[in-house]
């Protein structure tokens, strides 16, 4: 396992849903865990050919919502009540049907940012530089092409045997790709 | 690939990645999205053309458009400096009409924004795949069209130096803002509104700014491109997250598009005004954006399929479609204007009377009938299939459709006001020469930012159109 110093791992191209849906399962059932498949759009249950658990954004989303609501009621019952009342034809300074528009546009206005934010920080991105893109042909992976890449940390990697592997699978090509 | 009409797979047509959904027979039958059965590497071809296109060989017409934009866009700074100069007194504004251009231009604009998050957010909740095809471009006149409409109150309030007084900042006058006035709504409405579309269309870009960056060969054009595209590499993994993430921007926008324009007409219905003082203000005014929106949809997606060679991905059922929502909408908005009426004489209350009689017998009468002209009767043509999938006939009514809903805006504001509970203030407002000059303006500003949008951005939503072809389908079967 010398090469793992020096290798990422191996890139195998595919050209169809259909082939790297397959050979996505082939590499689950492998038992593989450090890899990944790209793709130019979301193939449709990729993520369970994968074996992929759903995403914890929406958790966070609501955390965030809470937050919102409850930071906006909070602020504007203080502010018009206790710290600056003002009296504006008599009205109580305590009215909740006022405070519902702005204490609703700032519920969304945290959910939509944590959404945005957490996807981003999810997905460890910005990563402007990646091994991945020292492959010519993995230019293609914005356009119309699919491909597998297993890392060589992942503690089944074997140069030879994951090469076989993904051949059998229907690569078109696979490339080893340096770290 | 394997050419394959949509009758040959059932399956694919209720069963793409966003959702499990498996629709009848007879739906499945519809004509396909996307004509001539395009490979995944022509829709990339096709929409990356014009923004791979090197500047000096760009098409004369975008050439002209873009200076003819830039030069009014220019002008409406200008004009904007020269009204903070001056003042707002250059205006025609003056008792009793303190609002009038101003505000009309901030809810016509704000209004047409609303088309591209109904696009985006509630027909991806219903599912509606056609909208791919129109959403990325929708999406991005929403974005411009708020641009605009925040300038109009922007400069209204006249001492723009201390138009933080708006935000809640704490500050060494000890003064909150009132929470309680609608107008402050409006700043939080609008600038949620504002701050969420643009996150949407960014997210929505990600991918497909990255395959820009895959493609020009410029060195300068790739970093930019690859800065945005913030290292997208189509990882499985992050489209999980994704995905998530543009379902939820979609269900967390739908309720805001529905909340802005409500919260743009409590400035007017919580106003103790006859003629604003309506409950049907709200979702009379929502149903009235939608429409204006669809409205510049077409206008901005007629001329551009044809330019930019979009015919196949922008079809006849998408205009055909854009035509039937515009044919509701524009139903409701004409039943508002009757029930308005039929409110003001069944609540037995003079002043509402006398607000509405005025505005369709007044001095005002020309604007209510040319807001009637375009907004009820135009859009009623589009009962006929002939007429609604006729593209002259869709521009045309389309362009009617914007004037018409301006001068509903017009008539909201002005004809309220210009005649108010004391007959010795009525006055006639009029416009001096620089209101139609800012609307101008307005218009080069958005056209500006459109043209840029179109020469060097994305149109299509590449990532999208692609994951309903047929062939996306892992299930389908094999395809070359």
């Amino acid at each position: 396992m010398n090469q793992t110093s020096t290798t990422y791992g191996l890139l195998a191209e595919y050209d169809s849903t259909h082939g790297i849906f397959e050979a996505c399962q082939k590499v689950r059932d492998a038992g593989y865990k450090k890899w990944d498949a790209c793709t130019p759009f979301p193939v449709h249950g990729l993520e369970k050919a994968m074996g992929l658990p759903a995403s914890k954004l929406p958790w966070m989303v609501l955390g965030a919502a809470i937050t919102g609501a409850s930071l906006a009621i909070i602020f504007m019952v203080w502010v018009s009540a206790f710290d600056y009342p003002l009296n504006i034809g008599g009205k109580p300074t305590w009215s909740i049907p006022a405070f519902i528009p702005v204490m609703f546009e700032i519920t969304i206005l945290f959910s939509a940012l944590t959404t945005v934010f957490g996807m981003i920080w999810l997905n460890r991105l910005p990563a402007w530089h990646h091994p991945l893109f020292q492959s010519i042909r993995f230019e293609r992976v914005t356009d119309d092409k699919f491909f597998i890449v297993i890392e060589s940390s992942d503690p089944l990697f074997d140069q030879k045997r994951t090469q076989k592997l993904l051949e059998d699978t229907g690569a078109i090509k696979t490339e080893v790709l340096e770290a | 690939m394997v050419s394959k009409s949509i009758e040959n797979m059932p399956e694919y047509v209720g069963n793409t990645h966003r959702g499990d959904l498996v629709l009848p027979e007879d739906v499945v039958k519809r004509e396909e999205l996307i004509r001539g059965n395009p490979t995944f590497h022509d829709i990339t071809e096709t929409v990356c053309k014009m923004a791979q296109t090197p500047f000096s060989e760009t098409h004369i017409g975008w050439r002209v458009g873009f200076a003819i934009s830039l030069s009014l866009a220019i002008m409406f700074f200008g004009l904007i400096a020269y009204l903070i100069w001056e003042g707002i007194g250059i205006w025609g504004n003056a008792s009793p009409v303190f609002w009038a251009w101003d505000i009309v231009n901030f809810v016509f604009w704000v209004g047409i924004g609303h088309a591209g998050t109904l696009i985006s957010a509630v027909l991806f909740l219903f599912r509606q795949k056609w909208r791919t095809s129109i959403n990325r471009y929708a999406e991005a006149m929403t974005i411009f069209a708020v641009i605009c409409a925040l300038v109009f109150p922007g400069i209204h309030v006249g001492r723009i130096w201390v138009i933080y007084w708006v935000f809640p900042i704490p500050n060494s006058m000890e003064m909150w803002p009132n929470f309680r006035s609608p107008l402050l709504w409006d700043v939080f409405a609008v600038g949620t509104y504002f701050t969420v579309s643009l996150l949407f269309w960014y997210v929505g870009l990600i991918p497909d700014i990255a395959t820009l960056r895959d493609r020009v060969k410029s060195r300068a054009a790739k970093i930019a491109y690859g800065i945005f595209a913030l290292g997208w590499r189509g990882s499985m993994r992050h489209w999980l997250h994704y995905e998530r993430a543009y379902l939820l921007l979609a269900a967390l926008s739908t309720p805001l598009v529905l909340s802005v324009h409500s919260v743009v007409s409590f400035d007017f219905a919580v106003a103790q005004l006859p003629g604003w003082h309506t409950t049907i203000f709200p979702p009379y005014f929502v149903a009235g954006a939608i429409f204006s929106g669809f409205a510049m949809v077409q206008t901005l997606v007629l001329p551009a399929r044809k330019w930019l060679g979009l015919k196949d991905i922008v079809t006849m059922k998408h205009i055909e479609n854009m035509n039937k929502i515009i044919l509701v909408t524009g139903s409701i908005v004409g039943y508002a204007y009757a029930m308005e009426f039929f409110i003001a004489w069944y609540s037995g209350n003079q002043y509402e009377s006398f607000a509405f009689i005025n505005r369709a017998f007044g001095p005002y009468a020309w604007s209510y009938w040319i807001m009637v002209s375009c907004n009820v009767i135009s859009p009623q043509l589009f009962w006929f299939k002939k007429l609604r999938t006729s593209i002259v006939v869709s521009f045309v009514i389309s362009i009617f459709v914007n004037i018409g809903m301006w001068f509903e805006r017009f008539v909201i504001t002005v004809t309220s006001l210009n005649r108010d509970f004391l007959p010795s203030s009525w006055h006639y407002f009029s416009p001096r020469i620089f209101e139609p000059l800012f609307l101008i303006g307005s218009f080069g500003l958005f056209f500006t930012l459109f043209l840029l949008f179109v020469r060097y951005l994305p149109v299509i939503a590449m990532a999208e159109v692609k994951s309903v072809l047929p062939q996306a389908n892992p299930h389908e079967g094999h395809h070359s």
